[in-house]
C-alpha cells in the first residue's frame, strides 16, 4: 500500500501536467466571461473610475504567466520574462494601491 | 509543489476576484473588495512561485522587486488629478507583460509548436501589443505629453486601420497552416503595436476614459489569451473576468454620456476637426471676482458646476472655503456633478471629497437639473461642454444628444474660465454670449480665491 501512494501521486501529477485540452480551456473561458458579465450590473457613476482601476489591478494576473516565463530558464526567455515580471508587478502593485487611494476618498465621506 | 494544488489556488484566487468585482460596485464594500482582490493576487503569485517549473530565482526576485518599487512609487506619489493617466499606464504595463510572455513562449517552443499553439500565440500577441501601445497613447494624450489631447485624424484612416488588421489576421491564419514559421508572431506583434497607436490617436481627451475602460477589458483578454497559450487556468479565468466586466463597464460609461461606443471610437475619424475660430464671435461680458462675489452672496440658492478646469487649477479647497462663507451668509450651496465632468466619471467627486465637501451637497445630473430654475446663480468652474445647450438642439454638434446640466435656466450664469477657448469637444459654447452670462476670466483657483477675499470684506 505504501509503495502505491507515491506511484499514484506521480501518475496524477503526470496527468495534470499534460497540456490542457482546448475544449476545457474554452469552457472555463466562456463560463468566466459570463460571471464577469453578470457581476457588473449596477455601478453608481461615482464608482466607475475606482472599479476600472480595481479590475485593471486584477488584469495583472498576467504576472503568473510572466513568473513562469522568467523562471523556466534559458537565456532569452529569462531576460524577456524578467521584463514581463517587472511590467506585470508594476501593474499589480500600482493598480491595487491607486485603487485603494481612490476608494479611501469615498469611505471618508461616509463617516 | 503539486500542479493540482497550484490549480486549486487559482480557483481560490478567482473566487476572491469575483468577490472583489462584486464588492467594488457599492461604496460600502468597495474598499474591502479591493483588498480581497489583492489577497487573491497574492495567493496566485505565491502558489505559482511554488511551481516545480520555476528554476531560476534571481531573475524573478529582481523583476518582482523592481516592479514593486516602481509601481508603489508611482501609485503613492501621483496626484489625484492624474488618476486616469495612471490607470492607462498601469494597464499598458499589463498588456506589455502579456505581449512579452507570448514572445518568450514562442522563442522557447521554437518551430516545434503545433497549430493550436501558434494560432493562440498569434492572437495573444495581437491583443497584448495593441493594449500596450494603445494604453501608452491614451496616457500620453491625457498627460498631453508628446501628443495633443485633440483627435488626430488623417486621410484614409479607416482604410489603413482595416488593412493593418487584415494583414495581422492573415498572418495568424498562416501560422495555423505553417506552425513551424513561429517567427511570424513577431510581425503580428509589430502590426499590433502600430494598430494600438492608430486606434487611440483619433479619440479626443474627453472620451479617453471610455477608451481606457475598453483597453482595460483588452488587457484582461490578453491575459486570457496568454492563458490559452500556456494552458494556465488562472490566467484564463481571471483574464476572462476582467475582459467581460470591462466590456460592461465601458457600456455603462457610454450610456452615461448618451453616446454609443461606435460613436466614441470613430466619431472624429473621417471628419475634419471643427475649429472654434473663424466665424465672428459676438462680444462677451467680462466681470471681476468682486462682481461675482456680490451676485453670490445675495443669492438664496447657488449651484456650483465643477469641471476639468477646477482640477487643473487645484481649486477645490478654495471652492470649499467659498462655499462655507456663502453658507454662513445663509445661502444654500449645491454642486451639480455631470457624469463626465473632469477627466473620468467620479473625478469631481474624488476632488471635492479631498477638500472635505459635505457629501449631501453633491448632486448628480438628474437630481440637480430641476433645481436650476430656482437657482439665483449657477457658478460654472472650469466646465464647458457639459453645460453647452448645443447638445439639446444642434444636430451637427459632436455633443448632440448628451445630457447636460441646465445651467442656462438659472437666473445668472457665471463662467470661471481661463479664456474663451473651447473644451475637449473643440466647439464653441453659445452660452458664453447669453445676456444672463457673466464671464470671469482667470485661473480657477485665483478667481475663487478672489471671490473668497471679496466675501470676507
Amino acid at each position: 500500500m505504501n509503495e502505491a501512494v507515491p506511484a499514484l501521486l506521480a501518475a496524477a501529477d503526470e496527468a495534470a501536467s499534460s497540456p490542457m485540452p482546448l475544449t476545457f480551456a474554452v469552457i472555463i473561458f466562456v463560463l468566466a466571461m459570463f460571471v464577469g458579465l453578470e457581476v457588473i450590473t449596477k455601478v453608481p457613476t461615482t464608482l466607475h473610475t475606482p472599479l476600472m482601476s480595481g479590475s485593471n489591478a486584477i488584469s495583472g494576473i498576467t504576472i503568473i504567466g510572466a513568473l513562469l516565463a522568467a523562471g523556466l530558464g534559458g537565456r532569452l526567455g529569462a531576460v524577456i520574462g524578467t521584463l514581463a515580471v517587472t511590467a506585470a508587478t508594476i501593474n499589480v502593485v500600482g493598480g491595487y494601491l491607486v485603487t485603494d487611494r481612490m476608494l479611501r476618498m469615498f469611505t471618508r465621506k461616509r463617516d | 509543489m503539486n500542479q493540482q494544488i497550484i490549480d486549486l489556488s487559482y480557483l481560490a484566487a478567482a473566487i476572491l476576484f469575483i468577490f472583489a468585482l462584486k464588492a467594488m460596485s457599492s461604496p460600502r464594500t468597495a474598499r474591502k473588495g479591493n483588498l480581497a482582490g489583492a489577497i487573491g493576487m497574492l495567493i496566485a503569485i505565491v502558489f505559482t512561485l511554488g511551481s516545480r517549473q520555476i528554476v531560476s530565482w534571481p531573475w524573478i526576485i529582481a523583476g518582482l522587486a523592481a516592479g514593486a518599487l516602481i509601481g508603489g512609487a508611482l501609485a503613492l506619489t501621483v496626484h489625484m488629478t492624474a488618476m486616469p493617466q495612471m490607470v492607462a499606464m498601469f494597464n499598458g504595463f499589463g498588456g506589455l507583460a502579456s505581449g512579452l510572455v507570448v514572445l518568450a513562449e514562442v522563442f522557447r517552443a521554437g518551430s516545434s509548436g503545433d497549430a493550436r499553439f501558434a494560432v493562440t500565440a498569434g492572437i495573444a500577441a495581437l491583443i497584448g501589443w495593441v493594449t500596450f501601445t494603445g494604453s501608452l497613447v491614451a496616457f500620453a494624450k491625457l498627460q498631453e505629453f508628446l501628443v495633443t489631447g485633440r483627435p488626430v485624424v488623417f486621410p484614409l484612416q479607416k482604410a489603413v486601420n482595416f488593412l493593418l488588421l487584415a494583414v495581422a489576421a492573415g498572418l495568424i491564419v498562416l501560422l495555423g497552416f505553417y506552425p513551424g514559421l513561429h517567427w511570424l508572431v513577431i510581425p503580428v506583434a509589430a502590426l499590433a503595436s502600430v494598430l494600438g497607436v492608430l486606434f487611440v490617436i483619433p479619440i479626443g481627451g474627453a472620451d479617453m476614459p471610455v477608451v481606457i475602460s475598453l483597453l482595460n477589458s483588452y488587457s484582461g483578454l490578453a491575459a486570457a489569451a496568454t492563458g490559452f497559450v500556456l494552458g494556465n487556468s488562472g490566467l484564463i479565468i481571471a483574464g476572462a473576468l476582467v475582459g467581460a466586466s470591462g466590456i460592461i463597464l465601458t457600456r455603462l460609461m457610454c450610456r452615461a454620456m448618451n453616446r454609443s461606443l461606435a460613436n466614441v471610437l470613430f466619431a472624429a475619424v473621417g471628419q475634419t476637426v471643427t475649429t472654434a475660430g473663424g466665424k465672428e464671435r459676438p462680444p462677451v461680458r467680462s466681470f471681476s471676482p468682486v462682481d461675482a462675489a456680490m451676485v453670490l452672496e445675495n443669492a438664496s440658492l447657488v449651484i456650483i458646476v465643477p469641471g476639468y478646469g477646477l482640477a487643473v487649477a487645484q481649486a477645490q479647497h478654495a471652492v470649499k472655503e467659498m462655499a462655507d462663507l456663502l453658507v454662513q451668509r445663509g445661502v444654500t450651496v449645491k454642486y451639480g456633478i455631470h457624469p463626465v465632468a473632469g477627466r473620468m466619471p467620479g473625478h469631481m467627486n474624488v476632488l471635492l471629497a479631498e477638500a472635505n465637501v459635505p457629501y449631501e451637497q453633491l448632486c448628480d445630473l438628474d437630481e440637480i437639473n430641476p433645481e436650476f430654475e430656482r437657482a439665483d446663480a449657477a457658478l460654472v468652474i472650469g466646465a464647458n461642454d457639459v453645460v453647452n445647450p448645443a447638445a439639446r438642439h444642434d444636430k451637427g454638434s459632436p455633443i448632440y444628444g448628451m445630457p447636460i446640466l441646465d445651467v442656462d435656466k438659472a437666473r445668472a450664469v457665471m463662467f470661471c474660465k481661463r479664456s474663451l477657448n473651447p473644451g475637449f469637444a473643440g466647439i464653441d459654447n453659445e452660452l458664453f454670449y447669453n445676456p444672463n452670462t457673466m464671464m470671469v476670466f482667470g485661473d480657477a483657483k485665483a478667481t475663487v480665491t478672489g471671490i473668497v477675499a471679496a466675501l470676507k470684506e
